[in-house]
């Protein structure tokens, strides 16, 4: 397991939100296991060398969104991820991620064509890492 | 018991005509970290010295641990650990002696404190305090002042002229420190990428007046940027409320605001500009935009 967060000061996304983020990648890209252990919250504000207040926010929204779970006395782990999201609410935020995603590639003047095959070729990494196939 | 360890209501102090500190009304909740931002000479000084009881306002109260500044005791003194501006050291005392004569001085003494902050700084015990660098003389203050076990710490721009790891080590200091619950930090600062690491609370005071004083996380919530895109920009801006710094790029208005509403968003969009987009705004962003304009639009209180 390498779980190697770097934060950055001075940007518009809030540390706590950075640590979020960067849980949740390392998670879709296999870097992190269900099951694996977290550090805890004065380990990882230690080694960010953050306000603990900062991770046990960050923590406290993951376990909310069920990334992760907290058990008792043990610590902090992956979680078998359920879906908490209504229908709605994914289609919005699949639709706001592609909003971004789209304007950054025509900004490049990349092409539909090139587009898709891209697509398609992160997306078979993905789910050949993952195992998931659930495309 | 008072959920604030530090509350002053409306102070005041004049020097002569020029009013240093304006009606400053600070509340400082227990545990936790407190950034005071602002430029030099805004009144930061002035304010952590009228907690201290070493200013008299001119007008308001300040309370500190439930103590008044004015006849703050020694049992309460002893509770607070104050690292001045300056780091004032006695320079003929070795880095051995100051241990002692802190021990001597307060109520509470742990050496251990004192020892592992000297060993992080890297000092020399038998190094006299007067032969120490700026970083070094920091160290060491920073360690007689904590091995005092404060349950509050003020700290004056405790970062100002140290190294980049000297920095680092008073960061780990702090953080440490507010691993206890019950410990409070206040501290002022011109270094945002420290405040955004260690603040729970942030206060920006401005030509003596406290303009933000807001959670961390309430600030930034609080704080946005419109961008507004126009074929033609038009000459003047109407009165927004809440506008706290505009900033005029070729066809782009760019205003950070505090507290945006559907109202804000009204009236901007009676600007008719050919785009709007809203977007969050850094800390260190929001800060500066504060403090470079004039006026008291945006208050956050």
């Amino acid at each position: 397991m390498a779980l190697d967060l770097t934060i950055a000061t001075g940007s518009s996304t809030p540390i706590y939100r950075q640590v979020v983020d960067q849980v949740r990648r390392a998670v879709v890209r296999r870097e992190l296991k269900v099951g694996d252990q977290l550090p805890s919250v004065r380990v990882m504000a230690e080694r960010l060398l953050v306000n603990h207040n900062t991770i046990a926010k960050a923590y406290g929204e993951l376990v909310r969104d069920g990334d992760i779970e907290s058990r008792h006395g043990k610590g902090v782990f992956v979680a078998q991820k359920r879906s908490i999201y209504t229908r709605a609410e994914r289609s919005r935020r699949l639709d706001d991620a592609l909003e971004t995603f789209l304007g950054e590639a025509i900004a490049l003047g990349i092409d539909t064509d090139e587009i898709l095959q891209s697509v398609t070729k992160k997306l078979s990494n993905f789910t050949s890492q993952s195992g998931r196939g659930q495309a | 018991m008072n959920d604030f360890v530090i509350q002053t209501n409306g102070l005041t102090k004049f020097y002569g005509k020029k009013c240093a500190v304006d009606q400053v009304s600070l509340t400082v909740p227990r545990g936790g970290v407190y950034a005071l931002m602002g430029r030099n000479g805004s009144g930061k000084t002035t304010t952590i010295r009228m907690l201290l009881g070493l200013v008299t306002p001119t007008r308001g109260t300040a309370s500190v641990l439930g103590c008044s500044s004015l006849d703050l005791t020694p049992a309460v003194r002893s509770r607070i650990g104050y690292l001045s501006e300056s780091h004032y050291v006695y320079r003929w005392m070795k880095i051995a002696d100051c241990a002692k004569f802190q021990q001597g001085t307060f109520f509470r003494w742990n050496q251990t404190i004192f020892d592992a902050i000297v060993d992080h700084f890297g000092l020399d015990r038998s190094t006299k305090a007067g032969a120490l660098s700026r970083g070094e003389r920091a160290g060491l203050c920073l360690a007689m002042t904590l091995g005092t076990e404060p349950d509050l710490l003020i700290l004056d721009d405790p970062a100002l002229g140290l190294d980049p790891v000297a920095r680092r080590s008073l960061v780990e200091a702090m953080l440490a420190v507010t691993s206890h619950s019950e410990r409070t930090i206040l501290f002022s600062s011109h270094l945002l990428d420290d405040v955004e690491r260690v603040a729970d609370h942030v206060g920006i005071i401005d030509r003596g007046v406290l303009r933000v004083q807001a959670s961390a996380d309430d600030f930034r919530e609080r704080i946005c940027q419109w961008r507004l895109t126009f074929e033609t920009p038009p000459d003047a801006l109407p009165a927004v409320t809440g506008v706290v710094h505009t900033e005029y790029l070729d066809n782009e208005i760019r205003l950070t605001i505090a507290n945006s509403s559907d109202e804000t968003e009204a009236a901007l969009r009676a600007l008719n500009p050919k785009r709007m987009e809203k977007t969050g705004v850094g800390l260190e962003r929001a800060v500066i935009d504060y403090l470079t304009t004039r006026g008291s639009s945006g208050s956050l209180l």
